[in-house]
């Protein structure tokens, strides 16, 4: 664990990344209504930004960033391999019994 | 015992009164925190899953009006400023301050009670306008419209929304009751009765929050079994380990928010 003094010397960071989550945020609204995208598109962006929202969120308000490196990389592995585990058992199996009908979904 | 405990670690370390350090360089209970975070993330991620296979498979409605789109907003710009009052929070404990820390804690409660109430509020809307689920208290008059033809068309849409939504409100009503917890201690559990009784004769027996304001009962002898069993004052790394459990919840809804209400957004 850090010092305060340490703390307290960058507690400024802390509102840049609150006020950059703000702003993604309000990226993500106006993509929404300005559906420039194919719905199956915004679905990856839209993913993408929540992935950059919780990956500074983790990092800085959860202090991720400033833990041991064996503590981040053995976390942050293990979920994402856990997904990944998870994406196999649900998507190839789910396309093969339920074949997506031309014109249905994500509409 | 414990002495010939430590004796023993002293000699297998070679130097008197040392330990082995920590493998990952924190202490135990924010170590624990992290893996019960990494574990309930899977409950979370399998549901997510769910829903974007549903999302994906099946002709998906797109119910959500303009106030939907803003309550949300707001409610997602409240979780967001609670991790920041949070972290203050976290500050103000390092540095011993009890005041403030208490005082952030208090922020960091009511932008929590505000994100729920304003879920609740949607919750209900959503309810009277026809979208449910079978086990909800029935109405005294069937609605109908969009949101009753979606419920009765498409059950997958309230089934996967009600449930991902519920699971992360539950969350938040956990996490507002710890926080009060280490903020209070057992000054908060009478506070949390009058809560959890005035909610339960307030609500109408129609609304489906008259039955979910028991999970305030659930957490109020949860709360009450761990101060009186284990009575402390809650230290800087309680008060951190608490904004994990904090955190990980606004990061969960960063990816229930765009998935559940963005893609259904109604463009007139």
């Amino acid at each position: 664990m850090h010092d305060a003094a340490t703390h307290d010397d960058s507690k400024g960071q802390y509102f840049w990344v609150w006020g950059a989550l703000l702003v993604l945020t309000a990226i993500e609204v106006v993509l929404g209504y300005k559906q420039v995208f194919s719905p199956v598109r915004m679905l990856e962006i839209l993913l993408v930004l929540s992935i950059i929202k919780s990956a500074l969120i983790i990092g800085y308000f959860m202090h991720l960033k400033f833990e041991k490196a064996l503590m981040r990389w053995l976390l942050v592995f293990s979920v994402v391999a856990c997904f990944i585990i998870m994406y196999f058992f649900f998507f190839p199996d789910a396309g093969r019994v339920l074949p997506p009908p031309n014109g249905v979904g994500l509409g | 015992m414990a002495d010939a405990t430590l004796q023993h670690d002293a000699v297998q370390h070679g130097l008197p009164g040392a330990f082995e350090a920590p493998l990952f360089g924190a202490y135990s209970k924010k170590v624990g925190m992290w893996l019960f975070l990494a574990s309930d993330s899977l409950t979370f991620g399998a549901l997510l899953f769910a829903f974007s296979y549903n999302r994906i498979y099946t002709a998906w409605p797109t119910p959500f009006h303009v106030q939907s789109i803003v309550n949300s907003t707001i409610m997602t710009a409240c979780l967001l400023s609670s991790s920041l009052t949070m972290v203050m929070a976290v500050f103000a404990a390092q540095r011993g301050d009890r005041g403030w820390t208490r005082n952030w804690l208090l922020a960091t409660m009511a932008f929590g009670t505000a994100f729920i109430v304003l879920h609740g509020m949607e919750w209900s809307k959503l309810i009277d306008e026809g979208l449910t689920l079978p086990m909800f208290p029935k109405p005294a008059h069937a609605a109908v419209g969009e949101m009753a033809d979606i419920s009765k068309n498409t059950p997958q849409f309230p089934a996967t929304f009600f449930g991902l939504t519920a699971m992360h409100m539950l969350h938040v009503t956990i996490g507002v009751i710890y926080l009060g917890v280490v903020a209070f201690r057992k000054w908060f559990l009478p506070v949390l009765a009058v809560l959890w009784a005035a909610g339960y004769f307030l609500i109408p027996a129609d609304n489906v929050f008259h039955y979910g304001i028991h999970a305030l009962g659930l957490g109020l002898v949860v709360a009450a079994i761990i101060l009186f069993l284990k009575p402390k004052d809650y230290d800087a790394q309680d008060v951190e380990v608490s904004g994990l459990y904090w955190h990980f919840v606004d990061l969960v809804w960063m990816f229930i928010f765009p998935l559940v209400y963005l893609l259904s957004t109604k463009i007139t």
